[in-house]
């Protein structure tokens, strides 16, 4: 590896874009590697149960895909400093309000899914106030959401429909648009792989992209420098509750039901696919496709793996010992990022 | 250097939070192309007037002048867009963000149109790499590269170009030097006295007075939120200003007192 950096240094730093250096330093790097180890080694304790067939490898795609939708969101509040594990009661909290009201009450989908979208922005709205305006931690204050909103949807739940879960059949076109298999991938793989796209642009080419990593880089000095720090934090928090939601609307419409328990699963996975997908904890840096690429290893590991004969109940030791060697490689990459190019002294 | 105009004014400042008094009765000035280093210990209210001319607190009686008119800062924003820049010790730049990234955080250069505006990198790289370079440092000629692989010096420097870039004509640089090396503090003298030539007016806050010296043309001695001294270049030695800054208590003295107890 390092042969390949010398090389780079030598080299003219105005380089084509895709120069091997560019691609080493590239801070996404370590969560490709990371996912392509990972594979290797699935794929080649599952290559006669099918890891590397279609089925099996739509099955960790659409696992993937419900973590991945609210993953990017919440990379980016970790890029801008902030936490967010509202999350885990928002998708069901979303999920029980489509329901609920398309289901029992009958309301058309369209007019459903927009009052869960407002519903959704409200908790939002609710969090990126509660954090800019109390300088409270983030974690702490989407902790308290988190329970509340997890609360509420219980009770309420209960009062409007007297279970903890409802069921109800999309229409057929938004059935086909939100919840279909197609060659055993999920509606929910495509609608990542787009939002990815969407918010790819906007992380890394709009200028709203450079103020994310402001923020989370110094908040005092984005201030100083013109940025409005709380009006983006706000719409960040905003940001990851929506997509929070269209993820819990993709799971009423795969599967024709809504559960209210609170997803804590999903807290973890989404901050481990970010901190494995290379987003710095403490902020200021990340990429939409290490998050990508984290999520998918992820789901390699938490889904593949019973398409291999590694034993099931390993797949949350291999997390935690992915999770440690990423934070600490993580690390090395932002050195080696740091570093490069410095070797030219003229003073 | 007389003729030059008189850019800030501060005319009978006072400031006090509450019943305590920082800042008693402040009087300076400071022209274009001039560096007038404010000196002072710790605790001396070297912050709180910065502040002050920063816009981040309003003087409690007095009044400050920009060009000799008197104006009334209503946040740091305000006083950003008269011309008054506050660089840090490490102040506006990212560590993880790229050269050109981080010169243009906040006023971002945008190509393309309606949402789909796109950061112009090229652009942003363009300029940032050029001004940087104007001050000196010949080092960056990729804006790509992160900020965190600079040197403390080179960081104060990108600060410094980038203040002057967006139309600086004030430049309050609180202690630059403060955590850098001999060689890096030589640096940003060299681009103190860069932006001095370029026709600013740059107030220069440091207890090293060794560094006040190199580059001030006119120096302020600031002793418990009053102004103890206000004199110009050559009209005191080194060893006085060093007096005058530990409280009119003499250095010999001082020197004398740690010997004993050591």
């Amino acid at each position: 590896m390092s042969d390949t950096i010398q090389i780079a240094k030598n080299s003219k730093p105005k380089a084509s874009r895709l120069s091997v250096g560019e691609l080493m330093r590239s801070p996404a790097m370590g969560a490709f590697v990371g996912m392509v180890l990972v594979f290797c080694i699935f794929a080649a304790f599952g290559f006669h149960k099918n890891f590397l067939s279609l089925a099996g490898i739509a099955n960790w795609m659409n696992f993937a895909s419900m973590i991945g939708i609210v993953a990017i969101p919440v990379g980016f509040l970790m890029i801008a400093g902030e936490l967010d594990i509202s999350v885990g009661a928002i998708m069901p909290a979303s999920a029980m309000t489509l329901g609920i009201l398309c289901g029992p009450y009958e309301l058309p989908l369209g007019l459903g899914m927009l009052i869960t979208f407002a519903m959704a922005a409200g908790i939002g709205w609710i969090n990126g106030i509660l954090v800019t305006r109390t300088q409270v931690p983030s974690f702490i204050v989407t902790l308290a959401t988190l329970f509340a909103v997890g609360g509420l949807t219980l009770t309420l739940s209960v009062i409007f429909v007297n279970r903890p879960q409802v069921a109800y059949e999309a229409p057929e076109l938004a059935k086909a648009l939100l919840g279909d298999r197609y060659f055993g991938f999920r509606a929910s793989v495509f609608w990542w792989i787009l939002l990815s796209a969407a918010l790819y642009f906007v992380l890394h080419k709009s200028p709203w992209g450079n103020w994310i990593f402001a923020v989370g880089g110094d908040a005092e000095s984005a201030r100083n420098a013109g940025i409005p720090v709380n009006r983006l934090k706000i719409s960040l928090f905003v940001l990851s509750a929506l997509c929070t939601a269209f993820a819990g609307m993709l799971q009423v419409a795969a599967f024709n039901s809504a559960q209210s328990a609170t997803n804590f699963p999903l807290i973890f996975n989404t901050i481990i696919a970010c901190v494995v997908g290379g987003v710095l904890l403490t902020g200021g840096f990340g990429t939409l496709i290490g998050i990508f690429f984290g999520t998918m290893t992820l789901g390699v590991v938490q889904q593949g793996i019973g398409y291999t004969d590694i034993d099931r109940n390993l797949s949350q030791l291999i997390i935690g010992v992915m999770l440690l060697a990423a934070v600490l490689m993580n690390g090395t990459f932002q050195k080696l990022a740091t570093s490069w190019s410095t070797s030219k002294k003229e003073d | 250097m007389s003729d030059a105009k008189t850019v800030l004014e501060l005319r009978n400042v006072d400031k006090s939070f509450g019943p305590i008094d920082v800042l008693h009765s402040i009087d300076l000035s400071v022209r274009a192309g001039e560096v007038l280093c404010l000196l002072g210990d710790n605790g001396a209210g070297k912050s709180t007037l910065i502040k002050t001319m920063a816009g981040v607190h309003a003087p409690t009686r007095g009044e400050i002048l920009m060009d000799d008119k008197p104006i009334n800062f209503t946040g740091p924003k305000a006083a950003q867009e008269a011309g008054i820049a506050c660089v840090h010790q490490f102040g506006g730049t990212f560590p993880l963000m790229s050269i050109s990234r981080s010169f243009f955080a906040g006023v971002e250069p945008t190509k393309g149109w309606g949402p789909f505006k796109v950061f112009d990198r090229k652009k942003a790289n363009d300029i940032a790499v050029h001004e940087v370079r104007n001050f000196g440092i010949t080092r960056i000629e990729d804006g790509d590269r992160l900020v965190g692989g600079l040197s403390g010096g080179e960081r104060q420097s990108l600060a410094i170009a980038r203040a002057v870039y967006f139309g600086a004509r004030v430049l309050i640089l609180d202690e630059p030097t403060a955590a850098l090396g001999v060689k890096q503090s030589a640096h940003v003298l060299r681009i103190v006295n860069e932006a001095k030539r370029r026709g600013l007016a740059v107030i220069f806050i440091t207890h090293q007075v060794m560094h006040a010296l190199a580059v001030g043309d006119h120096f302020a001695v600031l002793i418990r939120g009053s102004i103890a001294a206000d004199f110009k270049k050559g009209e005191k030695t080194r060893e006085e200003i060093a007096d005058l800054m530990a409280g009119g208590e003499s250095m010999a003295d001082l020197e004398a007192k740690v010997g004993i107890e050591a």
